[in-house]
């Protein structure tokens, strides 16, 4: 298991220390900062081996955070805890930076104690660790109280407490996507796959009972073979086939795997639900048509063309396009009929920045690249060109059919409680080859 | 690091200090003393201030251990927050500590009765903590109460505590019957504290691997899997890593678990969903592959598995080791999930050149378009490894699928055009490998190649080129200049480069000997005279004596023909890889080496094995097996680092026999004297001489067994190849470098000829007698032998394949010493222990000899395909000759193909690989053929009878993984039998129609 685990800010000095294995010393909080941070060459490895003890590590922002074992540990287990360790963290003091970590270490202490026991992760949820460890100090608690405390944290329902209570009862879902292409510039599409997240927040009381609905194709067939379909040939197609989908531990996963139905009791608050992965019929909903043209030895010809691919009525936000521009660029010209485009020299490439831009529209950009000559033989790499953008709809089709709560202990049914429903797609990976 | 290791070490021996003094040094006095007043200050604010400053300095390894007795003072305190900070710093230098620590021990015992169980909770955890033999005796009464505490929180930490105290002294936790106690925790009603007793249960098992400890039984089995539906994810781990131990007592366990197991997949943490996939890989053995359930979970792993690739990079990257194991073992799981292994631009690099590794494992004729395409937009970017691999991976294509070849060398000429120096070097290296692939096909590029010959710097490189200009130097008009040049600065080159160079030059003057001989003999003083590398010099002499005596014959030798190369590479050796499996989502498969390979002590030292099939499949008790297994005890041995052939070289000719043995089959260079004549091929060399050469000199170890058990290494060699090329390929190096850190021999005897699958060693133990064995032949006469007769027959026997053969003493004196060897045959045919001739054999003795044979000896591929060239030796002489074996022999036991499969093989086997033969004059009947057959392992699959005509399906597997499939049409009333024959290597049909014609005719 985890023999220890430490924080460094980024010239290395140790922040956080907890040695929980008697085979970890003390030197080897210095052997990962000599062989890993202040190595000369690039990262290799997340996984590194020094004198048979294996350093895991993860990096936010500047921080370096390392897991240390000697034993043959379960590696997957160790980078889940050392995000899991980074949500905890976030979640009592906001971003992980080397003031926040120095201004709460006796809480870090405190977290790292309670969390990891003897290198074997406990319950790491901060809803159920909130109620215990607080940055406040310690309140008394009456018994009640902490059998309370104690029955949450190692009971089933881990993630969410007893008694919450809010007068107004309210729900909101996010759908959130992110679409990810490679094209040939032929335009042929070489892979593209959607990865999905439902993200809730729910301010609920008591300990309701919850149903998601989507329109998935094993559901929507199941149901469709039983009775007949009403709503069949409305406009756009009716459900989507989900490759792979991944649960937040609230949700019933063994009805899922028989029933395929979501079921659950929520945290308190902001989670994930679901995680979901399609590459069936996903609307791409931009093509970018590159055209390049090398003349002579020292000027690049540059034609790219956008075109957006949804209804009309909608709109598509902060669309960015990054043309990469040769390392031995000397000069650039840019005509663009929309938004606003520059040569940004420092990152080797044209940005061309539109705010906003309707469904079923195009807009090009030209521009010529001067070239300085160079004796360097190895050729250009051309880059794919890259896209940024937000729609307002799902690229995978995904829509949700229904959010069901229950709470037969309180007097408050299902149609007493305000959802919000909300789609975001955004663009991931979204490259264009030319 | 080494010196990082040192300290590792010393500090072992000073029982581990936590302090460093140079940290001493820097403190200043001052601080300590102003620390030591606040601590004990009235005032509880200034008294936490005052602590948090001593954890703070502790953290960056300031030594505040002089602070012992005041900071332990402020244990007593009805404050959480202080509590647990004095907690921490006395689990820092309690250990220091000692005497001191003992005045915390009371707080202790009496916060383990405190009515909050957060404290008691505490209480219980950090005295598991404090690793003071004083301080662990008081412990045991307070942690049995915590194990039985009404509170669940109480005892889930109170479970863990028992690991703890088992890590400081394991006598004092069995005395205590805590163990007990702990296994009582598994049927608690609390799935956490299930959890942790099953996590501290696994580990002390662990360090007891004999006990029986974690007694699993279909009914704890049972209370585990409830608990997995309820406890966190963290503890879902646990018991899935628990239950992987478990093995299910037959097929319909095993699926019950599996079904129960499937739901995690869909976990939204990466390990819950890995540990499943352990657990489901494992319990998949046991399945029999024509359940339908088989199928509904093969399809049910792989979108889990590509949805581990859109975590973070780092679990990307555990993930895509792990995907690089499954992929090896069950190639169906992923096989149409190719595009998902696609790199992306902003990948991290170690993601990147893991998903290359899996695209070239994964690389088919159905996906073959789409993956040279990316891979040559991979050629050209910037991370020179990467880049590097990418190249390597294009040459790798184009062997494993032959259509693409053409396309791949095209690719590789585009990229040479680059003139970017590593991608040059790397293409030359792979398109060397293609020429060996396809012989006289490419060999039109050679041309280009030559352009380059100037900017190669790196020695794989060199030798590649000075291989490609040896071998083909009849085409190259200028061969003799190109290798002059080289010629030039032969002192700085590497071993690598020095070796090749000889050789090519040799191979050179054999074609073109009017014009090179000033230039071999050059080349062959350098090497014997100028050089103090003792390979070289051997290789050199060998060379220069063949020449000498028998020019015929060195061109036989060093211009013969080379064994084919296998299509996939890198594999991972089976054994090794079927452990590794067993450790699915840990860091054994993160740095694919067993455990034992990086865990000092006893924990992991176990090797796991999957679970046996149920079905026919593949049986792993072969007795080639038997062999290996002894070698894979052997300690991890040196790992020869890439490119290094002299260290290689070195390594493998010193390291003496090794202690367990690899089979003593060919033990050729170790031994001097006349046994050393036999190696490599040599033999054709002495053809009729009664007197062999004398060459006191050690050859080279081509068929040494330490050789051949590292055969999976990155460029397509088969070490096999050494011996014909008499070590000359420039491969030798590389095809050794990094292989896995052990490296259990079994299966790696490398069969060329692109058989299909190189590890399928059948051959299970205790089959029916009877399998039909030709009557004995004399092989060697006793006037050619002075005075030894030899006459023998091969036979099966129990799965074991012996070659059985009487000796006669003919001649007037005593003969003793007898040993045997084989050349390099068609299927790797090798003694598999010494010839037991015990007692001297006296003149007119006759005696009889039974040598068991195995089938993991270099392979070479011989005219005719059975036959054997053996080689014998007694105290008066070496004598030769050749014989023929049966190809029935080396049928095996688990020949018999399902009724599907035997379908759909016919089908996909082209027709052009069919054969026709009649076998006259036989008068069975259907049935007593088929019954005759069998004895010898041809298995009936289905008969059919039209119009009176029988007609037999059977399929049979050669040893080396070679199916062959029959039909036999048996025509009641005609003596004249009709068979058709089917294989992928259709070059057997020959040798199986004898066979057929001796078994029925016998």
């Amino acid at each position: 298991m985890i023999g220890g685990l430490f924080i460094y800010n980024h010239k290395g000095e140790v922040l956080i220390s907890r040695v929980y294995r008697d085979d970890i010393g003390r030197n080897a909080v210095d052997a990962f900062r000599v062989n890993v941070i202040h190595a000369r060459q690039q990262v290799r490895s997340p996984v590194t081996n020094i004198a048979r003890t294996s350093f895991f590590h993860v990096k936010r922002s500047n921080i370096w955070l390392a897991a240390v074992t000697k034993q043959n540990v379960n590696a997957t287990m160790v980078f889940e805890f050392l995000y899991k360790m980074c949500d905890v963290m976030s979640a009592y003091f906001g971003k992980i930076s080397e003031e926040n970590v120095k201004n709460n270490f006796v809480l870090i202490y405190e977290l790292l104690d309670e969390i990891l026991d003897f290198g074997y992760p406990q319950n790491s949820e901060t809803g159920a660790l909130k109620t215990f460890i607080t940055q406040q100090g310690i309140k008394s608690q009456t018994k009640e109280e902490q059998s309370q405390i104690t029955s949450q944290v190692t009971g089933q329902i881990g993630w969410r407490r007893e008694g919450i209570k809010y007068r107004r009862n309210e729900l909101f879902l996010d759908v959130l996507e992110s679409v990810n292409l490679l094209m040939s510039p032929q335009g042929q599409v070489l892979s593209a796959h959607v990865s999905g997240r439902v993200v809730m927040k729910s301010y609920l009381s008591g300990m309701p009972e919850c149903k998601f609905g989507m329109n998935d194709k094993i559901v929507i067939d199941k149901q469709g073979k039983g009775g007949s379909s009403e709503d069949g040939g409305k406009s756009g197609k009716q459900s989507i086939a989900i490759d792979d989908c991944t649960f937040h531990q609230c949700v019933r996963l063994s009805k899922f795997d028989s029933e395929r139905s979501i079921s659950f009791i929520p945290p308190d608050g902001d989670y994930e639900l679901m995680r979901y992965r399609t590459t069936k019929d996903i609307i791409l909903p931009f093509r970018v048509i590159p055209l390049v043209r090398e003349v002579g030895r020292t000027k690049l010809e540059v034609k790219v063309v956008i075109k957006s691919n949804f209804k009309s009525s909608l709109l598509a936000q902060k669309i960015e396009v990054r043309i990469p521009t040769p390392l031995n660029t000397s000069g650039v010209q840019l005509i663009c009929m929309k938004g606003k485009a520059k040569y940004k020299a420092s990152e080797n490439a044209i940005v061309w920045k539109i705010k906003r831009m309707a469904g079923m529209k195009e807009s090009q950009i030209s521009a010529e690249i001067e070239l300085l000559p160079t004796n360097d033989k190895k050729k250009w790499a051309r880059p794919p060109i890259s896209m940024n953008f937000e729609v307002p709809f799902a690229p995978s089709g995904l829509k949700v059919r229904y959010l069901k709560v229950f709470e037969p202990k309180l007097n408050y049914s299902d149609h007493d409680v305000i959802k919000w429903v909300r789609y975001i797609g955004r663009s991931g990976i979204y490259e264009t080859r030319c | 690091m080494q010196e990082w290791a040192n300290q590792l070490c010393e500090n072992r021996q000073f029982g581990s200090k936590m302090t460093d003094s140079k940290y001493f040094t820097t403190t200043k006095k001052g601080e300590i003393f102003e620390l030591k007043a606040e601590l004990n200050s009235d005032k509880k604010e200034k008294k936490k201030e005052a602590v948090k400053k001593v954890i703070a300095s502790m953290t960056v390894g300031k030594d505040v251990s002089a602070l012992f007795p005041d900071v332990v003072n402020c244990m007593q305190t009805d404050n959480l927050e202080l509590k647990k900070l004095v907690y921490l710093y006395l689990m820092n230098y309690a250990k220091s500590q000692p005497d001191m620590a003992i005045m915390a021990v009371n707080t202790f015992v009496k916060d383990c009765e405190d009515p909050n169980p957060l404290i008691r909770a505490l209480a219980v955890r950090t005295m598991g903590c404090i690793r003071v033999d004083k301080i662990t005796e008081y412990l045991c009464e307070p942690l049995r109460k915590c194990l039985k505490d009404e509170d669940p929180y109480v005892r889930k930490t109170a479970a863990v505590c028992v690991a703890k105290l088992h890590d400081i002294n394991a006598q004092l936790v069995e005395d205590q019957g805590f163990l007990d106690t702990l296994k009582d925790l598994i049927s608690d009603s609390n799935p956490m504290v299930v959890a942790n007793a099953v996590a501290a249960l696994s580990e002390i098992a662990e360090s007891h691997p004999n006990s029986n400890l974690l007694d699993l039984n279909p009914q704890t089995i049972n209370k585990l899997l409830t608990a997995l539906n309820e406890c966190t994810e963290w503890g879902q781990i646990f018991i899935l890593d628990c239950l992987a131990n478990y093995t299910p007592r037959d097929d319909r366990e095993s699926q019950s678990i599996c079904e129960r197991v499937t739901p995690r997949l869909s976990h939204a943490n990466s390990a819950v969903v890995l540990s499943a996939v352990k657990v489901l890989m494992k319990f998949m053995e046991m399945l029999p592959k024509d359940l339908d359930y088989y199928g509904t979970l093969l399809k049910k792993l792989a979108p889990p598995l590509v949805t581990l690739l859109s975590a973070e990079p780092e679990l990307q990257y555990v993930a895509l080791r792990n995907i690089n194991l499954i992929v090896q073992r069950r190639p169906e799981i992923l096989k149409h999930e190719m595009k998902v292994f696609f790199v992306k631009y902003n990948d991290p690099i170690y993601v990147k050149l893991e998903k290359l590794d899996i695209m070239i494992r994964l690389a088919s004729q159905a996906n073959i378009a789409q993956v040279l395409a990316e891979l040559k937009e991979y050629a050209t970017e910037v991370d020179v490894d990467f880049v590097r691999k990418a190249v390597r991976a294009i040459g790798r294509c184009a062997i494993k699928v032959e259509q693409s070849a053409e396309r791949c060398v095209s690719t590789l000429l585009d990229l040479i055009q680059t003139k970017v120096n590593y991608v040059v070097q790397e293409a030359i290296v792979v398109i060397k490998d293609i020429f060996r692939k396809y012989p006289n096909k490419y060999e039109s590029v050679i041309a280009t190649l030559c352009e380059n010959l100037d900017s190669l710097d790196e020695p794989e490189a060199r030798a590649a080129m000075i291989w490609i200009v040896g071998e083909y130097a009849e085409r190259i008009d200028n061969a003799d200049e190109l290798l002059e040049s080289f010629l030039e600065g032969f002192h700085d080159e590497s071993t690598q480069v020095q070796l090749q160079l000889l050789t090519a030059i040799v191979k050179l003057f054999l074609k073109k000997p009017t014009e090179t001989q000033e230039l071999v003999q050059q080349v062959l003083s350098l090497a014997t005279q100028d050089s103090d590398n003792p390979d070289l010099r051997d290789r050199g002499y060998i060379y220069w004596r063949l020449l000498s005596t028998d020019p015929v014959a060195a061109k036989e030798v060093v211009l013969a023909e080379k064994p084919l190369i296998s299509e996939e590479t890198d594999l991972i050796e089976p054994t090794l890889l079927e452990e590794l499996i067993c450790h699915i989502g840990t860091l054994a498969s993160v740095y694919h080496k067993p455990p034992s390979a990086f865990v000092e002590g006893s924990r992991g030292v176990q090797h796991k094995r999957l679970p046996g099939s149920a079905g026919s499949g593949e049986s792993v008790d072969s007795p080639d097996t038997v062999s290996a297994a002894g070698v894979s005890e052997a300690p991890p041995a040196v790992i020869p680092s890439q490119g290094d052939l002299l260290g290689d070289l070195l390594n493998l000719d010193l390291t003496p026999p090794t202690t367990s043995g690899p089979p003593p089959v060919p033990s050729s260079g170790m031994q001097m004297g006349a046994m050393d004549l036999l190696g490599g091929g040599l033999d054709s060399l002495m053809g009729d001489e009664s007197e062999p050469p004398p060459i006191p000199l050690r050859t080279d170890t081509p068929q040494s067994p330490q050789l051949s058990h590292q055969s999976p290494s990155p460029p397509d060699y088969s070490p096999t190849e050494l011996g014909g090329d008499l070590g000359g390929s420039p491969a030798m190096g590389a095809a050794f470098g990094a292989p896995p850190a052990v490296m259990p021999a079994s299966f790696s005897a490398p069969v060329s000829g692109g058989l299909d699958d190189l590890f399928d060693l059948g051959g299970g133990v205790g089959m029916p007698m009877g399998a039909y064995s030709p009557p004995k032949t004399i092989w060697l006469p006793a006037m050619k032998a002075k005075g030894l007769e030899i006459s023998g027959t091969f036979a099966r026997r129990a799965g074991v394949i012996q070659m059985e053969m009487t000796l006669t003493n003919k001649a007037m004196s005593v003969m003793t010493d007898f040993a045997i060897q084989f050349n390099r045959n068609s299927f790797g045919l090798a003694p598999a222990g010494p010839l037991q001739v015990l007692t001297p054999l006296s003149p007119n003795q006759t005696i009889e000899v039974a040598l068991p044979l195995s089938t993991v000896g270099p392979v070479m591929k011989m005219e005719p395909l059975s036959n054997l060239q053996v080689a014998v030796k007694n105290n008066i002489d070496v004598f030769y000759f050749s014989c023929q074996y049966p190809i029935s022999m080396l049928f095996v036991e688990d020949g018999k193909m399902e009724r599907q499969v035997f379908l759909a093989t016919w089908k996909d086997i082209p027709n052009d690989n069919e054969a026709q033969f009649q076998i006259k004059d036989c008068h069975l009947n259907s049935d007593a053929a088929s019954n005759k057959l069998q004895g010898s392992n041809v298995f009936t699959i289905a008969k059919r009878t039209v119009e009176g005509q029988d007609m037999l399906y059977q399929s049979m597997k050669l040893t080396n993984g070679i199916w062959v499939l029959a039909e036999l049409r048996v025509q009641a009333g005609n003596p004249n039998y009709t068979i058709s024959l089917k294989c992928r290597a259709p070059e057997v049909s020959q040798c199986v129609f004898q066979s057929y014609e001796a078994i029925l005719k016998n």
